[in-house]
């Protein structure tokens, strides 16, 4: 099994005629993703990709049974993007976007409360269940089909971490980024709920970084109602504060959002904290078979 | 982004945000000038971005203009050391000089967007003029919060809230009340991140006034705001960093000497914790994105041998839609374009890895090739320290 996204969901891609949106349509069709249609205002009608072209959401929606998005507009659309999307019934959104405005994100947060749906990012690699469904620019061929699922705020470091866990003979239920910036759709605890649910998923590798408190939260919910094994790398412990690491979301301001503070917080919850970045795959292995 | 305290108290007044008289002076004369206007006594501020420039001499009270013009003269120029600027200090090039006022009480109001509430918050305190995380630490029962509801706005109601616990009353308060509210509407019209207003002075006449102004902008909403990003001193950052960003990348300079080059925030900060626990430090952050061009890997590849902190390098790619041997190419380019000035760690791995491997050995450049995260930094902090 898997999370949000499997070989059943049928995928519009917003902004599928520009340079990003066409490569990485290219991509997902390759992975097997079933992408049914995509947006551009403007150029309903045609076709792109082999793919029916719409002027709006609603359309893919209603013609060709749409049921999740990926989102690959500029940055100063893709707040309205977001929304266009959860106006049309699409249960799961996913914004690749990366420098939303602040304010505009807080728009959609409010725009998007008490609508069934999910926001995945922004700012993200995506969401994969390998072997089914790929929505987003992760490279396909580095997942394997298995029962690790990952939640991480990052990209190439889930890489590594998909990496560490495949050379141990470990696949993956779904990975999911939710995206490096201070607002987000999904957050950890979310997600955990969801892979608590998931029969196949046997433990989650949650990867943090500094700032917000996220890491915290979902030190809390694991501690309270999390069965599963629960692994965790914190990015940034050598981070200095005040200081923006690439990342809108990754700062520590305030001396809040240190990269210690989330370790402890995860340890005090039994959480596996991987100290070291080349730790992550043998934690696991530990975790799960106790050596 | 970050801006100097006379701009913010610029921007501030544009929405009717009470602040003192005072104009900017890059020289002892025009400081005499401004004295000469709003005076005779002036409190003399140096324009830095670091907190703290009252304890190392960047905040002085002058009696008349004469006394203005000699302390200008010491001040424009100096080298300014607080507890935030580091043992390096700042070059001060400006100064704020400001009508000085009678002090009854100094208070504090200060926005930000709370992460965890996904909205924006105003906090008000009675305990102005010192710094708000010490005051959250020891007496967070002295902190009022009131949270925006993104949809309505911030409503007169919560103004006159925090106002009534800050204990003002009469005119005061109705100052009090007016200033909060524009100050909210500064920080939503501008795309702030965080607008600070500490101390927030009461004259002995009951007047509320922005004794010190700190404001820092949404980088993402800066093409929203055209007025604000020539705001921007470079000056004020490290011209590594500068430079870096003229090229798009993220670079950060820190304290150590490994050097470092990564793709993908994420991991770049991992590579750096990674330097820490084999018993290095680094010397940067430097992320050249999750889909890094051989154009990106040749700009990294020259600041990272600019800086002369460096005394080796760990490179370390994760090759996902990018493959690793145009990142390969890339390195071998620059190398030969600027010299291989220290040693080198190079670790690809992902899409096309061992054809990157094989272009790196194959170059006649004599890098150091790594398997793991693991494998390159322990093989890197010994070459830094030889």
């Amino acid at each position: 099994m898997s999370i949000i996204i499997d070989e059943k969901t049928r995928v519009v891609v917003q902004g599928i005629t520009g340079g990003e949106g066409t490569f990485h349509t290219q991509r997902m069709q390759e992975y097997g993703t079933a992408v049914v249609a995509g947006v551009t205002p403007g150029k309903g009608g045609t076709t792109h990709l082999n793919v029916p072209v719409y002027n709006s959401v609603a359309d893919a929606v209603e013609k060709e049974g749409a049921d999740a998005s990926a989102i690959f507009v500029p940055a100063f659309f893709a707040a309205d993007a977001i929304m266009e999307a959860a106006d049309a019934g699409i249960k799961c959104i996913v914004c690749i976007t990366e420098g939303i405005p602040t304010f505009d994100m807080i728009k959609v947060k409010l725009f998007l409360k008490g609508k069934d749906c999910c926001l995945i990012g922004p700012n993200t690699p995506g969401i994969i269940s390998p072997g089914k469904c790929k929505i987003g620019i992760m490279p396909g061929p580095i997942h394997t089909p298995g029962t690790i699922g990952i939640i991480s705020r990052s990209g190439t470091l889930t890489y590594e971490a998909v990496d560490q866990v495949t050379k141990l003979g470990y696949g993956q239920s779904t990975a999911v980024g939710i995206g490096g910036d201070p607002i987000v759709g999904l957050q950890f605890i979310d997600l955990l709920r969801f892979f608590k649910d998931d029969k196949d998923t046997e433990a989650v590798i949650l990867i943090g970084e500094i700032g917000g408190t996220a890491e915290e939260e979902a030190a809390e919910y694991v501690k309270k109602e999390f069965p599963k094994p629960v692994v965790s790398f914190i990015a940034g412990q050598t981070a200095p504060p005040g200081r923006r690491m690439g990342h809108a979301g990754a700062i520590i301001s305030g001396g809040k959002g240190t990269a210690k503070e989330k370790m402890k917080a995860l340890e005090e919850a039994g959480v596996h904290v991987a100290k070291s970045p080349a730790e992550i795959g043998q934690k696991v292995k530990k975790a799960l078979t106790g050596a | 982004m970050k801006i100097h305290e006379y701009q913010a108290k610029q921007i501030l007044s544009k929405y009717d945000v009470q602040i003192p008289r005072g104009e900017v002076a890059d020289n002892p004369s025009r400081a005499r000038e401004i004295a000469d206007k709003i005076g005779p006594r002036v409190v003399l501020k140096a324009q830095v971005h670091a907190g703290g420039r009252g304890k190392g001499g960047g905040i002085k009270l002058a009696k008349n203009p004469q006394e203005t013009e000699k302390i200008a003269k010491e001040m424009i120029g100096m080298t300014l050391v607080t507890p935030q600027t580091g043992p390096e200090g700042k070059l001060v090039k400006k100064i704020l000089v400001e009508e000085a006022l009678d002090i009854a009480r100094e208070l504090y109001i200060g926005i930000v967007i709370d992460r965890a509430k996904e909205v924006p918050v105003v906090m008000a305190s009675s305990e102005g003029g010192v710094e708000i995380e010490k005051v959250a630490a020891e007496t967070p029962e002295l902190i009022f919060k009131e949270y925006i509801n993104p949809a309505t706005g911030f409503l007169p109601f919560q103004a006159r809230n925090l106002a009534f616990k800050l204990c003002l009353e009469g005119g005061t308060f109705k100052q009090a009340v007016k200033f909060i509210i524009s100050l909210y509407k500064t920080f939503r019209a501008t795309d702030a991140s965080l607008a600070e207003i500490n101390p927030l002075l009461i004259t002995e006449q009951g007047n509320v006034l922005a004794l010190d102004a700190k404001m820092n902008f949404d980088d993402n909403a800066l093409l929203r705001h055209p007025d604000i990003k020539e705001m921007r001193d470079l000056d004020e950052e490290d011209p590594l960093e500068v430079e870096a960003s003229s090229f798009n990348l993220n670079y950060i300079k820190l304290d150590g000497n490994v050097g470092c080059m990564v793709n993908g925030a994420g991991l770049a900060m991992a590579t750096m914790d990674i330097i820490m626990h084999s018993g290095g430090m680094p010397a940067n952050f430097l992320d050249v994105g999750g889909g890094v061009s051989e154009e990106a890997v040749k700009n990294a590849f020259k600041i990272l041998v600019s800086d002369k902190d460096v005394k080796a390098a760990l490179v370390n790619i994760f090759g996902g839609i990018v493959r690793c041997d145009l990142v390969a190419n890339g390195i071998v380019k620059a190398a030969k374009e600027f010299g291989l000035k220290v040693p080198m760690v190079v670790r690809l791995e992902g899409t096309n890895a061992e054809l990157g491997k094989k272009i790196l050995k194959e170059s006649g450049l004599s890098f150091y090739p790594a398997e793991t995260m693991r494998e390159a930094a322990e093989k890197v902090v010994p070459l830094a320290k030889q």
